[in-house]
């Protein structure tokens, strides 16, 4: 059995690593769209209030605001709810940021099945799928503190725009502090023999203490961690389902188009595999705390573990 | 190297925007689509503004100092074409590629494409918003060039356009202007005693008190008479401590008698008999543009 440790929410390592890369970084500018106290772009806020903009609850508006600054040489960070950014403010994404690959940062606040209590118009588990069908857009969908403050230099360096997938909870520690994120690089976290697993966002640490479990049953996991979606590492993805020759996806999303839409995309017509998506079943969610939203949607641990140990058994 | 100022007058002008009436149902006609009545309402304004009031340089179109004009309104793609092509930015045959496969001129306006387009825009009130936010970005990186927007007065049916205008007020953005082009008329809009009668979607003095109640310094003036825009352009200009925005009064379709006042020329290609009375109304004896 492999536990992991507890860190730090995903939304506090942002606030952290956006106010430090400011002090070297004069281009980095924030909009908040009143959401600052929860996604910690008051961290922000407090060092560089005139580097910081409270856009006040106007998303569409926000994005585009954001997309004429980035024609000036700035670095917009556009902080708010998943689905405010996502749902609310798609049309500006679409013309003013995706089109033009305007220089945007796009970050996804309390993504996923995990948001608070909200329910079903907060829970944002599509997000993905619709970010990853916009052309010039990147995905990325960090793990744990460590990959979000790396991801984060990396992505404020890279010229274009991205949505960066945050979720609510503290969050598991799965990587080194000496780890290193690439853009477009998916990244082995376990070695197996038996089903390859490729999981994204904080649905790999529950995915990597599974694989866990499942040693102790004897099946050996082999498990790839996809944290850029979009553009999928189709090499890293080919090579692993190769190797094991049985795939199982595993996302803190709908199965509908995201991770596992994007692996079977590449795999279909690359090295057609037998494999499982595994994740949000094409439904909205509904309020809970964590753990049970976690085991009623079916990507807990255990039932992670399950799904894995399922399609094994049905090789 | 030094740069000669060509100054141009009302009258240079105002037959600029002329010779753009004449290209933009040239370049419809050519293209088989695309809209008319708006371009004719904005073409006054167009033609004073890239002649008279941008700081631009058309030889350098990514010039850093430079003005920034974006419209909003992207349905009137080709008025804006129109007045690059008579400013220099591209060559005036360029136009009759509009809305071509492998044109430069799409059917509304792309910065990835076009030399002299700021900003993408299309959807409405998005162009509103990047325009707010390139004012803002002007702010912060110490620039001191003004941003013109042009909005549709059907266009501020779009929630974002007040979710703009609270913002600006709030940050007291006095480097932007923005024009609503008040042709009264939009696509299809309010029936009024019958169907075929369209009406306003702002009536009286509406649109002016709503930009008033959101914060901004109002202006009106009429949107076809150069010199009052001129000087009201620059006066909006000098406006401290506050966005402000012109309400121009207008007509859909100025210029052209039968397409005056008419919402169904919103979008539509005239025939031939149509094309042929609207050159020779609009001074083209041939028929045609030159």
């Amino acid at each position: 059995m492999t536990t992991l440790d507890q860190g730090k929410a995903l939304r506090l390592a942002f606030g952290e690593t956006i106010t430090d890369l400011a002090a070297t970084d004069e281009r980095i500018v924030v909009l908040d769209g009143d959401t600052g106290s929860s996604t910690f772009t008051s961290l922000f806020e407090a060092e560089y209030p005139d580097r910081f903009f409270q856009m006040g609850i106007t998303e569409l508006n926000m994005l585009g605001m954001a997309a004429g600054m980035a024609t000036l040489g700035l670095v917009p960070i556009v902080s708010t709810f998943s689905c405010f950014i996502v749902s609310r403010a798609h049309d500006s994404i679409r013309v003013l940021i995706a089109q033009p690959n305007s220089n945007v940062k796009l970050m996804g606040g309390y993504a996923g099945l995990l948001a608070g209590m909200t329910g079903k118009t907060h829970l944002m588990f599509d997000d993905v799928s619709i970010m990853r069908a916009m052309a010039n857009m990147t995905v990325v969908a960090p793990v744990d503190e460590v990959e979000t403050r790396s991801a984060l230099r990396v992505i404020i360096e890279y010229d274009g725009p991205v949505y960066f997938r945050l979720t609510r909870p503290n969050s598991p520690i799965l990587f080194d502090d000496d780890y290193e994120f690439e853009l477009g690089k998916a990244v082995t976290v376990r070695e197996g023999a038996d089903v390859t697993v490729f999981s994204t966002g904080t649905q790999t640490s529950r995915a990597y203490e599974a694989a866990g479990v499942l040693a102790l049953d004897g099946i050996d996991v082999h498990l790839v961690h996809v944290p850029t979606i979009k553009p999928l590492d189709v090499d890293a993805v080919v090579a692993a389902a190769t190797k094991t020759g049985l795939v199982v996806t595993t996302e803190e999303h709908t199965i509908v188009g995201g991770l596992g839409g994007a692996i079977a995309e590449a795999l279909g017509m690359n090295a057609p595999t037998p494999m499982t998506l595994h994740g949000l079943q094409d439904v909205f969610g509904e309020s809970g705390p964590d753990g049970p939203l976690l085991d009623k949607y079916g990507i807990s641990t255990e039932k992670t573990a399950a799904a894995i140990r399922d399609a094994v058994a049905n090789r | 190297m030094t740069r000669t100022m060509t100054t141009y007058s009302p009258g240079d002008m105002a037959e600029f925007a002329r010779q753009a009436r004449v290209h933009i149902l040239d370049a419809v006609k050519h293209a088989n689509g695309g809209h008319v009545g708006g371009p004719l309402s904005a073409a006054d304004m167009l033609a004073a503004l890239y002649f008279g009031i941008l700081n631009v340089r058309p030889d350098e179109p990514d010039w850093p100092g430079r003005d920034r004009f974006v419209l909003s309104k992207g349905h009137s793609s080709i008025a804006l074409y129109t007045m690059l092509a008579l400013r220099g930015y591209f060559p005036v045959e360029e136009l009759l590629t509009f809305d071509s496969i492998n044109s430069r001129l799409q059917g509304h306006p792309d910065m990835t494409l076009t030399p002299g387009i700021d900003m993408s825009s299309g959807s409405l009130g998005l162009g509103f918003a990047a325009a707010l936010g390139i004012a803002l970005g002007a702010r912060v990186t110490g620039r001191d060039f003004t941003t013109f927007v042009m909005l549709g007065d059907g266009e501020c049916n779009e929630g974002i356009v007040w979710e703009g205008a609270h913002v600006a007020a709030r940050y007291g953005l006095d480097s932007i202007v923005a024009i609503v082009d008040h042709n009264k008329l939009q696509q299809f809009g309010w029936a009024g005693d019958s169907p075929d009668d369209r009406i306003s979607p702002y009536t009286g003095s509406q649109l002016a008190d709503r930009w008033r109640a959101f914060g901004w310094e109002v202006m009106e003036m009429d949107g076809h008479d150069i010199p009052e825009i001129l000087r009201t352009l620059e006066a909006a200009k000098q406006v401290e401590g506050a966005p402000a925005v012109v309400v121009a009064h207008t007509v859909k379709g100025k210029g052209v008698s039968f397409m005056e006042g008419n919402y169904t020329w919103h979008s539509r290609v005239p025939n031939d008999e149509e094309f042929a009375l609207a050159m020779h109304e609009l001074g083209e004896s041939e028929g045609g543009a030159t």
